[in-house]
């Protein structure tokens, strides 16, 4: 394990991913859809799909189109194709991100989910809360809690073997 | 002020107007490919649109009548929730002797956010581009949606994207455009591009006199024989036949156009057996295109018009976001 940069300490996230499915094991519905916010996000929508018990579709959803930034940071490059192989009308939807910090990925997330359908019920399960919120959003299951310094993002990685992490850099990338 | 910059990018490199694939880096036109793409699967939403533009207005101001680009422009902006004015500018301000410049001016003044240029003289989104740059709008973009004979960017993009979505890769591909060059700007704006992504084969096809001269300079090869023109090539672009150049002297009949560069099953089986056929459209069936390949299953006519729209969009907020 490399030294935490100075401003946060940073939790193995692999462990707080155990963490969090057994948080969903007991709280969610045994149908629930599990969604994805690319890109850390999908990586813990596959996986929690996998260790959590019961039938859980497993979609992705890119909110670059849905994002409160673009008038001034411009179109993100990369943006996926937001695939839901289920129906959201009517679902129960457990909306997944890494790292849950302002707010306003969620808000972008749940505004392009409605462009699908009307759900049943959104809840949200993220792997890091790193507090800060500027929208009245909060979670239903949570990894780890972290304190960190405003001026650091914290992002998951992945590595070939499917081993998941947690880095800091500076903030202001996007 | 600004000599030598690519008015098409602003300081920092990014994309501010589509003005011409010319001059275009590769970087920037696999960037607009890349953004069209979730754009491509909007059929799967209730709600086909998302709020990128939301508030924006653009202005369609086709100066040369185009129902088909102009629909589909506005197609493009409405589900990117942009508010769409269409300027039949031919029957309004100019038959009255207004100044393009001053056409500009009085729809800025009025808020607009983008307008999409379809212009009969080469260079007229180039100017409006200038203007606003040298009056300090340059918060107001330029969409070129076809000039005269120079270019039709937008087109070439959604045929760069229809290649890339069959063919995957441009640096193993040969292919062929056929007819009349002369007069398009949508093989002019299609052969740059294939040109910067580093395709390697692009053959030209047509008689000699729409043909333009010194097109090799453009880095094709001229071929006035079809069937030697197809042989092994990957993609045929037909290009449409404008009945109205059929009265010049340009060519003898239509009948006799057919023979010669119109592609049939025969000629199609020339090329590579899984050779795609495109046309920009709209087509006339019997002069440049038989009935059966249009509708056969190589044709990837109408695909091209769904990733049109993909395209559209993501020109539209790439530039409206810069």
């Amino acid at each position: 394990m490399s030294a935490d940069p100075p401003g946060v300490h940073l939790p193995d996230a692999e462990r707080a991913l155990e963490t969090l499915a057994s948080s969903l094991l007991t709280g969610v519905a045994h149908d629930a859809a599990f969604v994805g916010i690319y890109s850390g996000g999908a990586w813990l929508a596959e996986r929690l799909g996998k260790l959590v018990p019961g039938e859980h579709p497993v979609g992705f959803i890119d909110v670059s189109f849905y994002r409160d930034d673009y008038a001034s940071r411009g179109l993100k490059t990369g943006a996926r194709r937001s695939d839901l192989p289920f129906d959201v009308a009517g679902a129960t939807i457990v909306l997944i991100d890494d790292v849950l910090y302002t707010g306003r990925s969620t808000r972008a997330a749940i505004n392009e989910l409605f462009d699908f359908g009307r759900p049943r019920a959104i809840e949200l399960a993220v792997l890091v809360d790193r507090g800060g919120r500027e929208l009245p959003i909060e979670p239903d299951y949570v990894g780890v809690r972290v304190a960190c310094a405003r001026s650091l993002s914290i992002v998951l990685s992945r590595d070939a073997a499917g081993r998941l992490s947690l880095g800091a850099e500076p903030a202001g990338g996007g | 002020m600004n000599a030598g910059r690519n008015p098409q990018l602003g300081p920092d490199g990014r994309l501010v107007h589509l003005l011409t694939l010319e001059g275009l880096p590769a970087a920037t036109i696999l960037s607009i490919l890349d953004a069209a793409e979730p754009f491509a699967s909007f059929g799967e939403r209730e709600v086909k649109k998302v709020p990128l533009l939301r508030g924006k207005a653009v202005f369609n101001l086709f100066f040369e009548n185009s129902t088909r680009t102009r629909t589909t422009f506005e197609i493009a902006a409405k589900r990117l929730s942009a508010d769409v004015i269409n300027l039949n500018i031919g029957a309004s301000s100019t038959s009255k002797g207004e100044t393009l410049l001053d056409t500009i001016d009085n729809l800025v003044a009025m808020n607009a956010d983008m307008f999409v240029v379809r212009h009969s003289q080469s260079g007229a989104p180039h100017l409006i581009a200038s203007h606003l740059l040298a009056t300090g709008r340059s918060h107001v973009h330029v969409v070129n949606a076809g000039d005269g004979r120079h270019a039709h960017p937008t087109q070439g993009l959604l045929d760069l994207y229809t290649i890339r979505h069959y063919k995957r890769d441009f640096r193993a591909l040969s292919v062929a455009v056929v007819g009349d060059v002369l007069h398009s700007r949508v093989a002019r704006s299609l052969i740059h591009g294939l040109a910067t992504l580093g395709t390697p084969d692009v053959r030209v096809i047509g008689p000699r006199t729409l043909i333009p001269a010194r097109v090799e300079g453009m880095g094709v090869r001229v071929f006035h024989d079809m069937r030697a023109g197809l042989a092994d090539c990957d993609v045929i672009v037909m290009l449409r036949l404008q009945n109205e150049r059929m009265k010049g002297a340009l060519l003898p009949s239509a009948g006799e156009y057919f023979k010669h560069y119109g592609l049939t099953d025969g000629k199609l089986a020339l090329a590579k057996s899984d050779a795609i056929v495109m046309h920009p459209g709209p087509m006339n069936r019997g002069i440049e295109i038989d009935s059966p390949v249009a509708d056969g299953e190589r044709s990837v006519i109408l695909p091209q018009v769904t990733f049109g729209i993909a395209v559209r969009m993501a020109v539209m907020s790439m530039v409206a976001g810069n």
